[in-house]
């Protein structure tokens, strides 16, 4: 029977010819991710092992992003907890306060993670290395402490949801629009224990960044990962980014999925996804007259460099509306040093807003933009959850970068070309 | 082995994130923890708890964020098992991994309401609601996960092997 390219990775890594879906199986990981948040719960879990050496000190990535630089003395404690761990124990990939990005954005800019890989990470969003054709999902402490150790993972291999990616996008739409739209079809348990695998032609029309941000999502559809077939553009970035050797994998042509849908780029308009949940989505036509308090660019969904450049041409030589807050976070140090050198950061502090070192921060309600009773914010990150940026009643709109310059601008959510 | 006590009944898409907010995540310590279980979504239930407790939800129970504050703030609570029509993969994988036992069974999700007096045994995966005199049919686990399960989480069980 033909296999799915997750199947296909999946079975390679477990060292058998040929995985179905629902098969239990145990797979070694090329790489096992824990950021400050996590890192912790795992640290006091690996002290019950037999064993106390890690499988492979190469291939362990401790990011310490959620809440630094450290926001309290219990965030500064957890911090100080994994910096000890990854000294004693020499992890190669320990990045603190001066080195770290947000653990998404920050992996694959590292060449971390490359086609063919399998990874493991304690962040929910691990998804969005099936951007760059390899197998990755999120997992918990527990589990991560087990891959640190064993180097390996269960499984029970996931099904499918193919989705033949097709046409080429209008202005202002990106892949933010397209895993939207997607979660909007199909609910937050869309693909639930499934792989949402995207191909077909118009592929070649969604940027790398685009990818990034569609897979990083795919958490958010319930799926157990999101992945794309490896092209030139992917090629070309591994080359760029990483000294890895990769495996390219496809689909057989009798796989079988458990749905198939079109997606049409070219039908596709700037979508907003409503309180509460990530599934609630108006296209921008449909939104109505929503004022703002903040707006915030950033994330592992929307914190690269093309996400900063799109904004930043929406907000050159405009301003921030009155009583509205303006947050962006790159996502990296490089994507940050980027944003100086094309003078991004100038447009963006001289239009109001106030530009940040990397962290997660806003986007879980942790610190730099937590929201008060009663507040509305217009955020590129990837869940709206009830008080997930702040106070109970407070809201999250969940929309592009674009769309959240323009809006940005106009003080209530906004297509860019209302402007 | 069996569970009885007393049912906390939530809805569709409940995610760790009320389950355990993000605000209290500076702390990784249970009895920190515990204190803010379920308190965006049901601001009684700290006070409410007791231990022997049944939380029943309906689709996608504990979706959104990997912390496995989440289920170790349900455990810590005292709640002995969790019910839902289906979970969200990483809780399942978490619950598993920490030993809070937990059941997919969409009958019982749907018809158990709050206040129940219910049993379950989860040698048989069926589980009774003594209030309204139903029985319904759990999902048996596979054999891999009931011996994560019989080891009381991942890890013993990894020691067990070598």
């Amino acid at each position: 029977m033909g296999m799915t390219m997750t199947q296909k990775i999946l079975a390679n890594h477990a060292g058998l010819p040929e995985v179905v879906a629902g098969q239990l199986i145990e797979a070694n990981l090329d790489l096992v991710l824990g950021n400050d948040v996590t890192s912790p719960v795992a640290i006091k879990e690996l002290s019950k092992f037999k064993k106390q050496e890690v499988f492979d000190k190469d291939k362990i990535a401790l990011v310490m992003d959620h809440f630094t630089p450290n926001k309290d003395i219990k965030s500064a404690e957890h911090c100080k907890c994994v910096r000890e761990y990854a000294d004693a124990n020499s992890i190669t990939n320990f990045f603190d306060v001066g080195a770290m990005g947000i653990e998404h954005a920050l992996l694959p800019e590292k060449g971390l993670i490359v086609a063919g890989e399998t990874c493991i990470g304690a962040d929910s969003h691990t998804c969005t290395y099936g951007a760059l054709g390899a197998f990755s999902t999120g997992v918990g402490s527990t589990d991560m402490a087990a891959g640190m150790m064993t180097g390996k993972a269960w499984f029970k291999v996931p099904s499918a949801i193919k989705f033949n990616i097709v046409g080429e996008k209008a202005p202002y739409v990106s892949g933010k629009d397209v895993i939207l739209h997607i979660i909007g079809m199909i609910g937050v348990d869309g693909a639930l224990y499934k792989s949402m695998e995207f191909v077909g032609d118009g592929i070649k029309n969604l940027t790398m960044d685009d990818r990034f941000t569609i897979a990083n999502m795919a958490i958010e559809a319930g799926a157990k990962n999101g992945i794309f077939p490896v092209d030139e553009l992917t090629e070309a970035y591994m080359k760029e980014h990483s000294e890895k050797s990769y495996t390219k994998y496809e689909a057989d042509a009798d796989a079988v999925y458990d749905a198939e849908y079109t997606i049409d780029l070219s039908t596709l308009k700037p979508t907003v996804a409503f309180p509460h949940l990530p599934e609630n989505t108006k296209t921008i036509d449909e939104v109505g007259d929503i004022k703002i308090d903040q707006v915030v660019i950033g994330s592992c969904t929307n914190g690269r460099i093309s996400d900063m450049r799109i904004a930043a041409e929406i907000m050159k030589g405009r301003k921030a509306a009155k009583g509205v807050r303006v947050i962006v976070i790159p996502g990296t140090q490089d994507v940050y040093m980027q944003m100086i050198k094309e003078g991004l950061t100038e447009i963006f502090i001289t239009a109001g807003a106030v530009v940040s070192t990397p962290t997660c921060g806003p986007c879980l309600g942790g610190h730099m933009g937590v929201m008060a009773a009663g507040e509305r914010t217009v955020s590129t990150t990837n869940r709206n959850f009830v008080g997930r940026m702040g106070h109970v009643d407070s809201e999250v709109y969940l929309a592009s970068p674009a769309v959240a310059a323009a809006s940005a601008v106009a003080g209530k959510i906004v297509s860019p070309a209302a402007l | 082995m069996k569970a009885k006590g007393t049912v906390h009944k939530y809805g569709d898409n409940v995610d760790t994130d009320v389950i355990i907010p993000a605000r209290y995540l500076n702390s990784s310590d249970p009895e920190d923890l515990k204190k803010h279980c379920m308190e965006d979504i049901d601001t009684e239930f700290v006070g409410r708890v007791k231990a022997g407790d049944i939380m029943v939800a309906n689709k996608n129970f504990g979706c959104g964020s990997s912390r496995e504050h989440a289920p170790i703030a349900i455990k810590a609570s005292g709640i002995a098992c969790v019910i839902a029509e289906t979970f969200a993969r990483i809780f399942y994988r978490n619950s598993i991994n920490i030993g809070l036992p937990i059941i997919e069974c969409p009958e019982a999700a749907a018809e158990i309401a709050a206040g129940d007096e219910v049993e379950i045994d989860f040698d048989s995966g069926k589980i009774y609601d003594l209030t309204k005199g139903t029985e319904y049919q759990g999902q048996a686990f596979p054999p891999f996960m009931q011996e994560i399960i019989k080891h009381e989480g991942l890890i013993n069980y990894i020691n067990s092997k070598e």
